[in-house]
């Protein structure tokens, strides 16, 4: 009988030797899983429980902190927004239901204290088992509190968005959208209910959507930029390539008329003999239109690739925040095998109307491109992430995505962007003793908006030593030219950033 | 008892401190519900072991009492007026304001009765008399269909382990494990067919996650299934993650909403595991697990000491049901198999469990003590330990 007693006592061993090892698997393995469930209401009481971390302007003033309070003896947390609605499509939020948007939600490991280095998650641990609270880390961003308020001041209100960065790091100073919304509602009852009746001038305001990286518009004319980079980049045309303007473009047998003259919206503007670079200066689309039909559209698509568009920008929000820029078709993106056998209108996508969507982020980033000497920095930010003890966590440093254009095509559009501010369309963002190299953009938005724009202006300067890339874009202005409505706003946010 | 093993009692006593720790934290006013009980078990311990001082083997005498006491036991929740269902199992009787789980007094009668039932029955057993097997499925097929009628599926899986492991030590015939194993997959299949109440238990082991809401066991209306059905299940393995390699401390472990709502029901009984694990963390609860595993090593130690057939089996028995209990409610809350409701030794709060595992130690000490002596005994005697077969048999029972 004691073989068999020893059979059934293995069977027993067994048995709870598996208990031990399932109680490993959920404690570690599946640990991490199961804490980003949804419905997990531990962690939704235990997050509350965190201190987390401040979210603070590369000046040090706090976007975000976290105030305790008491609750039946448990100590809760919840959060603050000091500079309500200031930074709040950047931020984002972060509720008691464990729900974030924005920073709040990418950064949640870092504020959470839940993603440090071995060091520290060891003396967490053991603030764990001493029942200390958990500190989470903070984070520093890269945004002026100044140029950010000064773009939703000069926005005021109507939809659109300003994004200003470093054209030689990628650092951005500014990422404004309005309208905006005050992110410490959310958390209040009906709080949600009265954001969403938050208005702006145009139909459909959606402030919780943010216009810089998720809002889609067509670029019009700064697409100028991208079809030039093209035409110069292969050899194809130069600045001072020939052209004759009769005012309009033939294609596929009709005639493509320039835009309305500012002075006179009735009539079309028309140059006669003039160049590339002029065409760029004046935003002649029969110029643009006759570059489109030489190079094909697969050429300018593919250097739009090489911006980034069809790509998500890396950046340090949410990719669900983040739309890429491209030919978009019944609302997806649109790519086609190829572009040059009728698919894709060749003289229309030149100046960039066709079915080209683009996000201010991406335009600003074709503007930083050309600063920085034909290579496009990385866009961040979070400048670094900082311990409660002091210790620094995380440093960005600034990274190049690559090359996408020569030098030298760079240093020519450099220059034929001076002149469009000079005395071309964007002679509204000239600053005294700072030579601003810019391109407006007067976008139709098609028959249903007869004389309704999206203004856009993409600038940077000083022009010899870009310090600040800047994009602008209004949305849905009555006869508004990107000359008009935009390049003051760029103008603006220069100075500020500039000192001038 | 001068011989008995000297690690059960402060084993015991250790994982009842563990269980009372967490009762406390968890609530303080079970906490004294449960030391009340903890009393009692202790003043049954001490009584049994009075009352069996001379010879425990005298049970075997009344092995069909046994059998009889295990059936009225696994019935009594089904009679009326004292009856009360309790987390969709009819498993519970109050008398008075005292409510009491009979099914685990049951256990310790079943394992009696079986060990005697077994020892006598062992020869003809394996040589597959039909006539033998009579009272044997009887006593069991009842069980069965009593444990069935109340929906305690816990209880059945324990009752059927047990009955399987003692029949494979008393017969050393693996075929009819085989065919007993045989006989309960297709039972199972053919009960999980016919009772939706085993038929979800399987579902939420299986996928206690859905992507879109289902119909809800309980209210019929649509819900995802780990807010509803699988719920409890869910939560509790939401906590054993929570706790990690060194668990949140004692006191310091999340139990309530911000509200002060409890999150898992029954998490005191049933979920005590999960409460231990997240306070404890991995640490603690490797360690209570290798207590347990401690505690099934000295009771088979004491069943291959022990001299008689009975004495082995009824050892074998009670270490066995200890440790496969301990298996089935861990198990199930750790998704190891379907979640069924049954307590944890000596840790889960509840008077009923108490009370018949200090049965349970009592009668592991009274085993060990007679082996013990009858081991130093005959060694003095003789100048050797002989082996169990050459010992003197003991015939008192027929």
């Amino acid at each position: 009988m004691n073989k068999q007693l020893l059979h059934v006592a293995v069977v027993a061993m067994v048995l709870l030797a598996i208990l031990i090892g399932a109680t490993t698997y959920w404690q570690s393995w599946a640990g991490a899983g199961l804490s980003n469930r949804k419905d997990n209401s531990i962690e939704l009481v235990a997050q509350l429980q965190v201190d987390r971390g401040k979210i603070l302007a590369s000046n040090g003033l706090p976007l975000a902190w976290s105030t305790p309070h008491k609750k039946k003896g448990l100590t809760i947390y919840s959060r603050k927004y000091p500079t309500t609605g200031l930074f709040s499509d950047i931020v984002g939020y972060s509720t008691s239901g464990d729900n974030q948007v924005g920073l709040e939600q990418s950064l949640n490991d870092y504020l959470t204290g839940a993603n440090t280095n071995l060091s520290n998650t060891f003396s967490q641990e053991l603030d764990r088992l001493g029942g200390q609270t958990v500190h989470g880390d903070n984070v520093y961003l890269t945004v002026k509190p100044a140029a950010q308020a000064l773009a939703e001041q000069q926005l005021a209100g109507r939809c659109g968005a300003v994004v200003a960065l470093n054209p030689k790091t990628g650092a951005i100073y500014a990422m404004a959208s309005s309208p905006t919304y005050n992110e410490n509602l959310i958390s209040q009852p009906g709080g949600y209910a009265k954001i969403g009746k938050i208005k702006g001038t145009c139909g459909d305001a959606s402030p919780l959507y943010n216009n810089a990286t998720q809002g889609l518009y067509p670029p019009g004319s700064t697409f100028k930029l991208v079809t030039a980079s093209a035409a110069l980049d292969t050899g194809k045309f130069t600045p001072n390539s020939q052209f004759y303007d009769p005012g309009y473009c033939t294609e596929y047998g009709t005639k493509i008329y320039n835009s309305a003259s500012p002075d006179s919206p009735s009539a079309h503007e028309t140059f006669g003999n003039t160049t590339l670079s002029a065409g760029l200066e004046h935003s002649i689309n029969s110029v643009f239109c006759h570059v489109g039909i030489a190079i094909g559209a697969k050429s300018i698509l593919d250097y739009a690739k090489r911006y980034g568009f069809y790509s998500l920008p890396p950046l340090d929000l949410p990719p669900n925040t983040i739309n890429p820029s491209g030919l978009y078709n019944n609302g997806k993106l649109y790519f086609p095998k190829n572009p040059d056998n009728g698919s894709v209108d060749p003289g229309r996508l030149a100046f960039g109307q066709e079915r080209m969507l683009v996000t201010p982020l991406q335009m600003a980033l074709v503007a930083a491109t050309i600063a920085d000497g034909g290579t496009e920095p990385r866009p961040y930010l979070v400048q670094k992430v900082v311990a409660p003890d002091g210790s620094t966590v995380a440093t960005t440093a600034p990274h190049v995505l690559g090359r996408v254009i020569k030098s030298t095509t760079a240093a020519e559009l450099n220059q034929m962007m001076q002149l469009v501010v000079q005395g071309g369309t964007g002679t509204t963002a000239q600053i005294p003793g700072v030579e601003v190299a810019g391109k407006t953009g007067t976008a139709e938005l098609g028959p249903a908006y007869p004389n309704i724009y999206d203004a856009w202006f993409v600038c940077f300067a000083p022009a010899n030593n870009p310090q600040v890339a800047v994009a602008v874009v209004v949305e849905k202005q009555l006869n508004g030219f990107g000359g008009s409505i935009s390049a003051p706003i760029a103008k603006a946010i220069l100075e500020n950033l500039l000192h001038k | 008892m001068p011989l008995a093993d000297p690690y059960l009692l402060p084993m015991a006593a250790l994982l009842t401190a563990i269980g009372l720790t967490e009762i406390y934290r968890l609530g303080p006013s079970s906490a004294l519900r449960q030391g009340i009980w903890v009393v009692i078990g202790v003043a049954v311990f001490a009584g049994t072991l009075l009352y069996l001082r001379k010879d425990y083997r005298v049970l075997e005498r009344y092995k069909y009492v046994f059998g009889v006491t295990a059936i009225l036991l696994l019935f009594l929740p089904l009679a009326p007026g004292i009856g009360e269902t309790i987390n969709g199992a009819r498993l519970w009787v109050h008398f008075g304001g005292l409510q009491f789980q009979p099914g685990e007094l049951g256990k310790i009668a079943l394992i009696v009765f079986l060990a005697a039932y077994l020892r006598e029955k062992r020869e003809v057993l394996a040589q597959g008399r039909l006539k033998d097997w009579g009272p044997l499925v009887v006593i069991w097929g009842g069980a069965m269909l009593v444990l069935f009628a109340t929906d305690d599926l816990g209880s059945a899986l324990l009752y059927y382990g047990i009955f399987l492991a003692l029949l494979y030590v008393a017969t050393a015939r693996l075929a009819f494990v085989a065919a007993a194993l045989g006989l309960f997959l297709i039972g199972s299949i053919g009960i999980a067919q016919a009772t939706p109440h085993v038929q979800e238990r399987i579902t939420d082991w299986l996928t206690p996650w859905s992507s879109k809401p289902v119909p809800c066991f309980f209210t019929g209306k649509l819900a995802l299934r780990q807010e509803c059905a699988s719920y409890q299940l869910v939560q509790s393995l939401y906590g054993i993650a929570h706790g990690g390699f060194g668990g949140t401390g004692l006191a310091r472990g999340i139990f309530t909403t911000a509200t002060g709502q409890q999150i898992v029901p029954e998490q005191n009984s049933d979920f005590i595991y999960s409460a231990v694990a997240q306070e404890l963390g991995l640490i603690g609860a490797g360690a209570l697990l290798l207590l347990y595993m401690a505690f099934v090593l000295r009771g088979f130690r004491i069943a291959l000491a022990a001299s008689d057939g009975f004495s082995k089996l009824l050892a074998a028995g009670l270490s066995f049901g200890f440790a496969f209990q301990t298996f089935v409610i861990v198990g199930g809350i750790l998704r190891v198999i379907p979640l069924t409701g049954i307590t944890l030794p000596f840790v889960s709060y509840g008077g009923s469990s108490i009370v018949s595992n200090f049965f349970l130690v009592a009668g592991l000490m009274l085993i060990s003590n007679r082996a013990n002596r009858a081991g130093s005994a005959v060694g003095e005697a003789a100048g050797a330990r002989p082996g169990p077969e050459s010992r003197p048999r003991y015939h008192g029972a027929s």
